[in-house]
């Protein structure tokens, strides 16, 4: 996997240091000049930012999103190679540097556009005015499941198409002959009447030169030779030698380590560090006072953080200290129950008329549920590598906000943004909590303060200590049922909304609905997480569904049936899950079987999990997933995904909880905040349903409904309702009254 | 520790290790962590930190052929004996071992932080146990963590691997006899 030149970048100019570039279209505005020197060092000939032709034929395309595991570096290549009809064996993907010209404007316009198709008079305006406001804000952003959806969609299979366009307009004037006599296939023009045939490196000079059609005709999908296949992944023949490079394998010359210790208590500010008790120490160059944190610089990591573990240092107390975490699920609970009468009562969706429904209402069903702050434990920890050197600040971290990164340290270092050249690497893990620049800022600053370059690790109980964390929140519900155990009005109150703005929606069809919530701030700072929202109120929504289903004496799978009758592609996610399931055959003793679905980042994920549960443990045993994402561009990929999900889901159900001690994280370590392994790792089988509906996300659907299936298969196998997660706080050692003696 | 904090500021020793079948001569602190030695003095960095303190797996490497952590194993313990990290695997002539191949063939690796230390966990495990099942890859590979969930696939991979190590030669074996 190519990286993009750092010299080139320096230099700032269009052609340097013997680097020559031709047909390159240099007209005023035109956004390839401005990155040419960025993503060419070669004889390359530039299409657009997206894509380059080397004179060996080679096809390198530029992906403005950053590569974690997830896939996008070859879902995203693969999309831009097919409309092309490019020879798979000669593509390679460079990630886009973080510069402004890389900005997601794709992103953005997928999002305001809602993927709508839209007109091609527009298209012109709109890429102007997504590009300046993409721009503006720096956006470059991994998240939200979108590289395949929004960029693919609206960056990739443009521009392969609309470069197959010139490149065909080009053999046709030099040959000669009428462009719908040619074909093109694995990089190669032909022309069948004459017997000639060559490939598109030949052409590129005289294409670069053509305008390039805005809105080109893109493949249907009976068409797609790359798409939907298998293709191995580009960055796995690195991951298994050792060769990949993430951040921390950063190794510019003359590197220092640093470790460091920020206030535990969020917020707080260090008060005074007492540097003799570590002057004797091997190694040790300098330590550094920041505005919350302290760090030693050493010439290997294991001295700094030796020294950093006897240096003795104060931090301020500012109250926060005597928050405990039974205080803020008080604060919650106070806050929920106060609500109406303060006024702080925030409508989400509301429909029908709840009152008159529970009035006439044949059974209520109330329920009150509860999650607990989550820590994001990605297996690299936290770390940047950092050197100010020539006026500039080079930066070498894996981040999903490189351009966004690059701006909040120019900030901090009250430097020109241009002044910032940040090198991603691949990311170690991330799962929302690589957008957070938190760790690079600390490695820039420190790294002002010495002539050599540093690298800042954060240890593993900084990592945990120190996250953007998902947030604890409590949702109660009430119900009505009608006389056939139908519900005819549901209400749900929760604490805290940040975002996809759908999650606490159903997809059933309930004629009377209030979904509502209230704001109750801590001190706890809140992050992206594998599915944001969606994973704590699939949980909410989908256990209480259950919970319906058995007030009303029906199986679970057939109640949410009969509500999603008018809803054909939920049902057909379902019914997939189901009788792939075998859900109605038996199952042994102290086994039991759950079902939940959820729709998140356009994709409809519906899991059936059967779990075991033995003297009180659980363990899952079988998940089946069944996912609809529209169509699925790397089918391989979005089953590894959906295992990925399933898994991280999980953990986070069993096992996960951050809890606040003397206002500071109490977990440290993997010893007390467990995460599955692959003992406890259960047989995942994924069904793919290609819909034909607009594309979805995959890195992060497969979560949300993970925990539901798992405490509604625990309700089946042992007739224990789990409202609070994390599972393992419960006593499953006795059983009561069970689902399946009633249902 | 004790030592330098009562104010000994250099604990530097000459070791001798060997290293894929290199040797290094380092003037070091003989307590510091064999992880840090590799990253930092010897410069191979596929081996990786994830926790410090032997609960993840990632720094896994091994030492005269058995797996160890090596975040919590101080370089003194491998003075003598014999370093395999990632970057040794790799048979004479270059070629990947099996289980390397089997994992790009099961597309294993997600975010790929912590695969040297599934390898050389599996790898390890298959030099003792040419033909595991679930069992013996759970007591081998529980070790180590992978928030990527790639477990499935780790599984797959290693009996793939067994199954190029073993039993595809001793189809050709029989073929040919």
């Amino acid at each position: 996997m190519g990286k993009w030149s750092r010299r080139a970048f320096i230099s700032g100019g269009i052609i340097s240091g013997g680097v020559v570039l031709f047909g390159i279209a240099i007209r005023p505005g035109n956004r390839v000049a401005k990155v040419a020197p960025l993503i060419s060092d070669t004889n390359d000939t530039i299409f657009n930012v997206w894509l380059k032709i080397s004179p060996n034929n080679q096809v390198t395309v530029i992906v403005p999103h950053a590569e974690m595991g997830q896939g996008a570096h070859t879902s995203l290549a693969m999309m831009l190679a097919d409309e092309l009809d490019a020879d798979w064996n000669l593509v390679e993907v460079l990630e886009a540097p973080a510069h402004k010209e890389y900005a997601n404007y794709a992103l953005a316009k997928g999002y305001a556009l809602g993927d709508l198709d839209f007109p091609s008079w527009l298209v012109d305006t709109i890429d102007g005015v997504f590009l300046t406001a993409t721009q503006a804000i720096n956006l470059q952003i991994t998240g939200g499941s979108t590289a395949v959806r929004t960029t693919g969609k609206f960056a990739m299979r443009v521009a392969g198409a609309s470069t197959k366009a010139v490149l065909l307009e080009a053999a046709a004037s030099t040959w000669n002959v009428p462009t719908d006599e040619l074909i093109t296939k694995n990089s190669i023009i032909q022309h069948p009447k004459s017997s000639r045939s060559a490939p598109y490196s030949e052409f590129a000079a005289i294409a670069a030169q053509l305008k390039q059609p805005v809105k080109p005709k893109l493949k249907m999908p009976d068409e797609f030779q790359i798409m939907g296949t298998n293709v191995q992944r580009l960055d796995i023949p690195s991951k298994v030698d050792g060769s990949a490079k993430f951040g921390i394998d950063a190794r510019p010359p003359g590197l220092k380590f640093a470790a460091i210790k920020t206030a535990p208590v969020f917020g707080t500010k260090l008060k005074s560090v007492d540097e003799v008790s570590i002057q004797n120490m091997p190694g040790i160059r300098k330590v550094i006072q920041l505005d919350n944190a302290v760090a030693v610089i050493a010439d290997g990591y294991w001295q700094a953080e030796n020294a950093l573990a006897a240096l003795k240092f104060v931090f301020e107390e500012d109250g926060n200290e005597l928050i405990e975490q039974s205080d803020i699920f008080k604060q919650f609970e106070n806050d929920m129950n106060n609500a109406i009468k303060n006024s702080a009562e925030i409508t989400d969706f509301q429909k029908g008329d709840i009152n008159a429904a529970l009035e006439s209402a044949n059974h209520i069903v109330e329920a009150e549920y509860r999650v607990p702050y989550l820590s994001h434990a990605p297996m690299e920890p936290m770390n940047c590598t950092a050197w100010v050197h020539d006026d500039i600040c080079e930066i070498w971290t894996g981040s999903q906000d490189p351009l966004g990164f690059a701006a909040q340290i120019a900030d901090a270092l009250e430097m020109d943004i241009d002044n910032v050249l940040l090198h991603n690497e691949f990311l170690g893990g991330a799962f929302g909590r690589r957008a957070f620049s938190d760790y690079a800022i600390q490695a820039a600053k420190i790294a002002t303060e010495v002539p050599y370059p540093i690298q800042l690790i954060w240890s593993r109980e900084e990592d945990m200590r120190h996250d953007y964390y998902r947030q604890a929140s409590i949702s109660r519900f009430e119900a009505a049922l009608d006389n056939s155990g139908a519900p005819t009005a549901w209400i749900n109150q929760y604490v805290e909304k940040h975002d996809p703005v759908e999650a606490p929606y159903i997809p059933y069809a309930i004629d009377n609905q209030y979904i509502h919530f209230i704001e109750s701030k801590t001190h706890v700072p809140w992050g992206f997480w594998r599915s944001v929202d969606h994973s704590l109120h699939a949980f909410f929504t989908e256990s209480f569904i259950d919970e319906l289903a058995f007030a009303a004496t029906k199986d679970p799978y057939a109640y949410r049936r009969d509500l999603l009758a008018d809803s054909p592609r939920f049902l057909h996610a379902l019914d997939t899950a189901a009788k792939k399931s075998n859900w109605d055959s038996p199952l042994p003793d102290n086994w039991g079987r759950g079902i939940a679905i959820h729709k998140s980042f356009g994709t409809i994920v519906a899991q059936v999990i059967e779990v075991e549960v033995l003297e009180g443990r659980v363990v899952p045993r079988r998940a089946i997933c069944a996912v609809d994402a529209g169509f699925a561009m790397h089918p391989n990929g979005m089953e590894a995904q959906m295992e990925s999900g399933i898994v991280y889901g999980l953990t986070a159900a069993l096992y996960s909880e951050i809890t606040i001690q003397r206002g500071a994280v109490a977990q440290s370590n993997f010893h007390d905040y467990p995460v599955l392994r692959i003992n406890e790792s259960p047989i995942i089988e994924t069904y793919i349903i290609n819909g034909g509906e607009q594309i979805g996300g995959g890195g992060e659907p497969g979560t949300p409904a993970v925990a539901p299936a798992l405490v509604n298969a625990i309700f089946n196998a042992t007739g224990k309702r789990i409202r609070q997660l994390p599972i393992r706080l419960h006593d499953l050692s006795t059983k009561e009254l069970s689902s399946k003696d009633v249902a | 520790m004790l030592l330098q904090s009562l104010g000994y500021t250099n604990l530097n020793t000459m070791l001798t290790l060997t290293i894929n079948e290199d040797r290094y001569d380092l003037d070091i602190d003989p307590q510091t962590p064999l992880l840090w030695v590799i990253r930092e003095q010897v410069g191979l960095t596929g081996t990786k930190f994830g926790c410090g303190i032997a609960q993840c797996g990632a720094c896994t490497v091994h030492l005269d052929g058995k797996p160890i952590r090596s975040c919590t194993t101080p370089a003194l313990a491998a003075v003598g004996g014999t370093v395999t990290t990632i970057e040794g695997i790799k048979n004479d002539s270059g070629e990947l071992h099996p289980v390397q191949q089997a994992w790009i063939e099961e597309q294993v690796p997600q975010c790929g932080y912590c695969q040297s230390g599934q390898i050389m966990s599996a790898v390890a495990l298959l030099q003792t146990k040419p033909l595991p099942d679930d069992t013996d890859i759970d007591d081998a590979m529980s070790g180590n963590i992978c928030r990527c969930g790639t477990y499935p696939r780790i599984r797959k991979g290693i009996q793939r691997a067994a199954e190029m190590m073993v039993i595809a030669p001793q189809k050709k074996k029989a073929i040919d006899g």
